[in-house]
């Protein structure tokens, strides 16, 4: 990845993460921590590499999206606003009664949103039929969804593995967004999923390992997953719950908690601090 | 007298399905491990292509059958009712009910008619549960003509419809020449004016037998089908509360939150007359012949018979 196009993804992440605080702050309840460590695959999704366009959203070439680990909606809704999906200002309404933008995705009221999801486990599933789907009628459209590293302690995600690896969905691609903190602690504490890698090689799916806050490591692996044949792909990305508000990070207890006043002006004046550097 | 043609309503639901394959290349047909029993195996001799087997695996059928709706494709995804209905509520309620896509739930082996298999297999609870689904559409056929004529008309709607089918073969009593059928719709089998006897599914065919019974002992009942339990059609109950003063109703299915739970919930509102439930009692099945067991959970007409008594006495 060049330069300049990484820097553009930076500058647009840093804006992405800026809507996420706003949405949480204003609704005073939502998810930052998963939505800020989700932040960087999603800018790189839909700004570098899915075919998505904002004036024709239920396009039936585009490349699919489902955020299987829907309570990191506030990441989604900041990119597809920023995207042109939506107003921008649109964010500050999050989860108000009769906002298109509910408390986790809604495919009926928000352009963009390709499934209602919010229930762990079952995005992927979804993500799969219309993966299947694509195969039926020979469209060359891909498939993303992004699981929560604790959301795979669900059953129906090695359901909707085995089913994916056994009908060969490689147009399938799913990301777990390993920042390793769930609600009631470390996933490794609460109920181990680790190790990850192997648990999806064992379902038969192709497997890559990235840092999932490198623009590099990211794009590398989208463009390898696009290019494998015969398997559906896992990209396993190493993330930090939080990342790029200081405070926020690596914190379990910043899972569903929104900031008060001085910490959303505090949340803020980082981002804001951050993007002028990426500016100068 | 002519030989009864009995016939499970799964097996319509199969044929139907075969039907609507050679109509509309788009159809796909899902099952999770029990094509042969649901008889959606039909459908994927016919077209092995557009079949899709999930396993035993039910929670992903249906996401994976939400997923393809989205793609422009009509579903039917099929298991046994405990299976669709009991083990994947939340999957339907998540991932079809709410987004109110087009998928199509099959579910055969509905109620204490399964038989042998027993209380784990007999899903007496699947109608209380997907009413509670905004939204959602519950057909629940009589006889296999009305079987195959839901099947079609399912097909043609637009978004989520529960249809539930039976493993025992029952009589065939709609004329598959003049039979028509609209969702939403009762029909009045026969009339009558001391009491309704508002019916569904195997009850159905019951309650005519229980209309003879009564009228040996000078009461006259009107006999209702209501094959779609939602929405239900409050027009046809309401008269019937109205003209009759007494209501029965019949369902294989447990009497808290079936059939008899929405006549109530309709007439307590608008018209209160006396509703008195025939269905399986809040108890659990258990494993014996299908017809024996029938008897024994009181899902026969002589139930309906002592049940109409009691609500004209109620009057």
């Amino acid at each position: 990845m060049d330069a300049a196009t990484k820097k553009q993804l930076q500058i647009k992440a840093c804006n992405v993460r800026m809507g996420v605080i706003e949405g949480v702050f204003n609704a005073k309840s939502g998810h930052p921590g998963g939505s800020l460590s989700v932040t960087d695959i999603l800018t790189y999704l839909y700004f570098e590499h899915m075919n998505v366009d904002p004036k024709n959203p239920k396009d039936e070439n585009r490349d699919r999206f489902v955020l299987s680990k829907g309570h990191t909606a506030p990441a989604l809704y900041a990119v597809l606003a920023h995207k042109g999906f939506f107003p921008v200002s649109e964010l500050k309404n999050l989860r108000k009664p009769g906002a298109m933008l509910q408390g986790h995705p809604s495919m009926k009221l928000t352009p963009g949103v390709d499934m209602s999801t919010g229930s762990l486990g079952q995005g992927i599933s979804t993500a799969v039929g219309m993966a299947l789907g694509g195969k039926l009628d020979n469209k060359d459209y891909r498939v993303y969804t992004v699981l929560g590293d604790g959301e795979i302690q669900e059953g129906q995600v090695w359901e909707a593995a085995m089913f994916a690896s056994a009908k060969g969905l490689d147009n399938l691609c799913a990301v777990v967004d390993n920042n390793n903190l769930q609600i009631d602690g470390s996933v490794a504490e609460v109920n181990s999923p680790y190790p990850i890698p192997e648990k999806f090689r064992a379902f038969g799916w192709n497997v890559i390992e990235i840092y999932g806050h490198s623009f590099d490591e990211i794009d590398a692996a989208f463009k390898a997953a696009a290019e494998f044949k015969g398997k559906p792909t896992a990209i396993i990305a190493k993330t930090v719950k939080g990342q790029g508000v200081s405070f926020m990070e690596d914190q379990c207890s910043w899972h569903g908690t929104a900031p008060n006043a001085e910490q959303y002006e505090l949340a803020m004046a980082e981002l804001q601090a951050k993007l002028a550097e990426l500016e100068a | 007298m002519a030989d009864v043609i009995k016939t499970a309503t799964r097996d319509a639901y199969g044929k139907a399905l075969v039907e609507l394959g050679e109509k509309d290349e788009k159809l796909i047909v899902m099952d999770a491990d029990l094509a042969a029993a649901t008889k959606t195996g039909a459908f994927k001799k016919a077209f092995p292509e557009r079949f899709f087997d999930a396993g035993i695996a039910e929670a992903n059928l249906v996401g994976v059958a939400a997923g393809l709706a989205t793609t422009g494709h009509t579903v039917f995804a099929s298991s046994f009712a405990m299976f669709l209905a009991g083990r994947a509520f939340e999957q339907v309620r998540n991932t079809i009910g709410y987004p109110h896509l087009n998928v199509k739930l099959g579910a055969t082996h509905a109620g204490i008619s399964v038989g042998e298999d027993g209380a784990s297999h007999q899903c007496c609870e699947d109608i209380a549960l997907m009413r509670t689904i905004p939204g959602m559409v519950i057909i629940n056929p009589a006889d296999d003509v009305e079987a195959h004529a839901a099947v079609l008309a399912a097909a043609e709607y637009e978004g989520p419809v529960y249809l539930r089918f039976g493993r025992l073969a029952v009589p065939r009593f709609n004329d598959p020449d003049n039979y028509t059928f609209e969702i939403g719709k009762g029909i009045k089998m026969a009339d009558g004016n001391d009491v309704t006897i508002i019916a569904t599914g195997l009850m159905v065919n019951e309650a005519m037998i229980a209309k003879d019974m009564l009228a040996e002992e000078g009461i006259s009942a009107r006999v209702i089908n209501i094959h779609t339990i939602k929405p239900i059609d409050k027009d046809i109950i309401l008269e019937a509360a109205k003209e009759t003063g007494a209501l029965v109703t019949a369902e294989e299915h447990s009497i808290i939150g079936g059939l008899g739970a929405a006549v109530a919930e309709v007439v307590c509102e608008e018209y209160p007359v006396p509703v008195v439930k025939v269905g399986v009692e809040d108890k659990f099945g258990a494993s014996g012949p299908a017809v024996e067991m029938l008897k024994i959970y009181g899902l026969c007409a002589s139930n309906i018979v002592e049940k109409a008594k009691k609500a004209i006495s109620m009057k």
